[in-house]
């Protein structure tokens, strides 16, 4: 690049948009060669305020941690105390989220049935319906009742050990779904009564309800049918958390699930994923407070998801108010989702390990987000299963480690007052003082 | 006959009493009184009976059935049928909005009219009608059958797959890549026995039979405009 102009008057910094940017442009361009909108699957990428943003104090003179490997801390968890007369006892907080066969090949789901059996924790159908290798592997199974009602039927439903009800998913509040034709095996299509290699839209609501008083009545079908027996859970996604908490509740639901922006899908529009719906961070406190304004607060039981990645984070969240967690995103990496060992294959697909979100189009690499048989091939269930295990594990111990550091014997003594945020954004949404002071943005009672 | 006194016994026990009753069961009739419009009622069920419902049902009357034939001597609620899998469930009034949805199975018999989103999602259902259906009827219908002796309203069949809809009177509207197809032999076959089942009184020549063009089924964006 030359420095100076044909005059000798020397040219500006090459000056790049803060607004027209690589990845805007590249949009432009997609976008103007289609004419059709990016679809891709996981959840938000854009940097929003989020754990990252939260710190543990740790002990001091006035709280004392307890020792490390030697003194007990409790990690087990109880799901639907409320009417269910079997809730759901896990050992750890940690649960695997709704994820369907279709989105995931056979032996996908497998590992994650055998991994979650071997940490103690449960695992959740998605939309398609309930398979054998699903049941048999997974000791603690949630039965998701979703608005498409493929696969549903009343067999698997009093097979579930919980039935979830899908209202929303964090990645696409208001929005349904859609499998590629060419996704859709001869197996796909007959569990969910469409011809082969069509597109297979899921609705974006149920078809015989809509809205709370409507909700009432279909937990109390559910119910019937399944003789009071398992828990009923009711999935939002991070909305208007408050009030659909509240709503969920009155409806009757055992647990309520909460699921944020950071949350995954298998596949819908990009500009839905990145701008509908709230962070799961600001989500916490508000779902807490309705299950405190109800007097229902552990009574009926909350598990967030949506972007949970690491011990600190299940931490946070049960800090937060939260009895449990669930991922999905991170357990398909502990999968071997994007594993840079595929580098060759994504460089190919036009992505690299780590970005590659196509999963809706089968192409998986790892043979995980797939249902072609010779890259289902590539994925060992066994091993996949260990590695989830694995995974769950350290998730735990890590968690604990905090926990103990804060003093606590069970994971579900932990507290906001045990946090504090490092900017405002993240003080104002999760209600704890930024560091180094006793404020947050909207605290009560305070005068800025 | 079995009678079973809902007011007074309770829901709860009317679906454990009637979950109760095996492949086998020798109280293979039953008669539930006052139900007074209660919903859920003679839900899940999955045994080879007969349930006589002598009055007006709430929401979810007989849904996910399998097997048993639920006899609804009044008018139904919504979702009544909801997901049923096989059996007969009969509707001697009118029956509210999402009836048979998402279906897989069985056979819905509707002898007034059909509320709005009759038939939605259904996966293998058959439906007959002898009065009207509502409004956005059959929406995203994937497989099975309605039959409809009276009219249908607006936007029916509105992105269905691969069921058929079979409508002796006007059709206000047709949804989103419904269209009125030919009726062949096959068709008149199907709807003849359609019609036998469901008591209707009414020839299969006086139908007209609609269903998906199929121009839906994979997205593209020519197609936006439909969406």
């Amino acid at each position: 690049m030359k420095d100076f102009d044909a005059k000798g008057i020397p040219h500006t910094t090459p000056r790049q948009s803060a607004t027209f940017t690589q990845d805007a442009n590249s949009d432009i361009r997609r976008a103007a060669a289609t004419g059709i909108y990016d679809i891709r699957g996981g959840g938000a990428k854009r940097k929003v305020p989020s754990f990252d943003d939260l710190l543990f104090l740790g002990a001091s003179i006035s709280r004392y941690p307890l020792e490390g490997y030697r003194e007990k801390c409790g990690t087990d968890v109880k799901l639907g105390t409320r009417f269910a007369q079997n809730p759901i006892e896990l050992d750890i907080p940690i649960t695997i989220a709704g994820m369907s066969f279709g989105a995931l090949s056979g032996p996908a789901k497998e590992a994650l049935g055998r991994g979650a059996n071997a940490a103690g924790t449960s695992t959740t159908t998605g939309d398609g319906g309930m398979t054998p290798e699903e049941r048999g592997h997974s000791s603690k199974l949630v039965y998701q009742y979703l608005p498409s009602r493929y696969g549903m039927n009343p067999d698997d439903l009093r097979k579930a050990d919980a039935i979830e009800i899908v209202v929303g998913q964090g990645a696409k509040p208001g929005g349904g779904g859609m499998l590629l034709g060419q996704k859709i095996s001869d197996r796909v299509a007959e569990m969910r009564n469409l011809p082969k290699g069509i597109d297979q839209r899921s609705s974006c609501r149920h078809p015989d309800w809509t809205g709370p008083d409507d909700l009432e009545i279909k937990i109390l079908e559910l119910r019937e049918i399944t003789g009071w027996k398992v828990p009923i859970y009711v999935k939002v996604a991070g909305a208007r958390p408050y009030f659909d908490t509240t709503l969920a509740v009155k409806a009757g639901a055992d647990v309520v699930v909460l699921d944020g922006m950071q949350g995954g899908t298998a596949a819908t529009q990009d500009v839905f994923i990145e701008h509908v719906g709230q962070p799961t961070l600001a989500c916490i406190r508000p779902a807490v407070r309705a299950l405190q304004d109800l007097g229902m607060h552990r009574e009926v039981q909350l598990v967030v998801s949506g972007g949970i990645r690491s011990g600190a984070d299940v931490a946070k969240a049960m800090a937060l108010g939260a009895d449990a967690v669930a991922i999905g995103t991170a357990a398909l990496i502990a999968l071997g989702d994007n594993d840079p060992k595929w580098e060759a294959e994504y460089n190919e697909l036009g992505t690299t390990a780590g970005a590659y979100d196509d999963w809706h189009e089968g192409m998986d690499p790892a043979g995980i987000t797939t249902q072609d048989p010779e890259l289902m091939k590539r994925f060992d269930p066994i091993e996949g299963g260990r590695r989830l295990k694995n995974y769950l594990k350290v998730l735990t111990l890590e968690a604990q480690t905090i926990a103990r550091a804060c003093g606590k014997n069970h994971m579900h003594n932990l507290e906001p007052e045990d946090l504090v945020a490092l900017t405002m954004e993240a003080a104002a949404m999760a209600q704890v003082p930024l560091a180094g002071t006793d404020w947050y943005p909207g605290k009560p009672n305070t005068s800025y | 006959m079995q009678t079973f006194d809902l007011e007074a016994q309770g829901l709860r026990a009317l679906n454990s009493t009637l979950h109760a009753q095996a492949e086998n069961t020798n109280q293979t009739t039953w008669e539930i009184i006052n139900p007074k419009g209660s919903h859920a009622i003679a839900v899940g069920l999955d045994a080879p009976i007969e349930v006589n419902v002598k009055g007006s049902t709430g929401y979810y009357c007989a849904g996910m059935n399998k097997q048993a034939t639920v006899h609804v001597h009044g008018s139904a609620g919504p979702g009544t049928a909801e997901n049923m899998m096989s059996g007969t469930v009969i509707v001697e009034g009118d029956a509210s909005q999402y009836a048979g949805a998402t279906g897989h199975g069985g056979t819905l018999i509707i002898k007034g009219n059909a509320s709005s989103r009759c038939g939605i999602s259904m996966k293998g259902i058959d439906i007959i009608v002898h009065g009207n259906i509502g409004h956005m009827s059959a929406f995203m219908a994937q497989s099975g059958n309605i039959v409809v002796c009276g009219d249908a309203g607006d936007a029916l069949g509105d992105s269905c797959y691969e069921a058929r809809f079979f409508v002796r009177g006007t059709v206000k509207s047709l949804g989103a890549d419904c269209v009125e197809k030919e009726m062949r032999p096959e068709h008149i076959a199907i709807l003849e026995e359609l019609l036998e089942r469901g008591g209707c009184d009414a020839k299969a020549s006086e139908f007209k039979r609609y269903g998906s063009a199929r121009n839906l089924y994979n997205f593209d964006v020519d197609n936006a405009a439909a969406y």
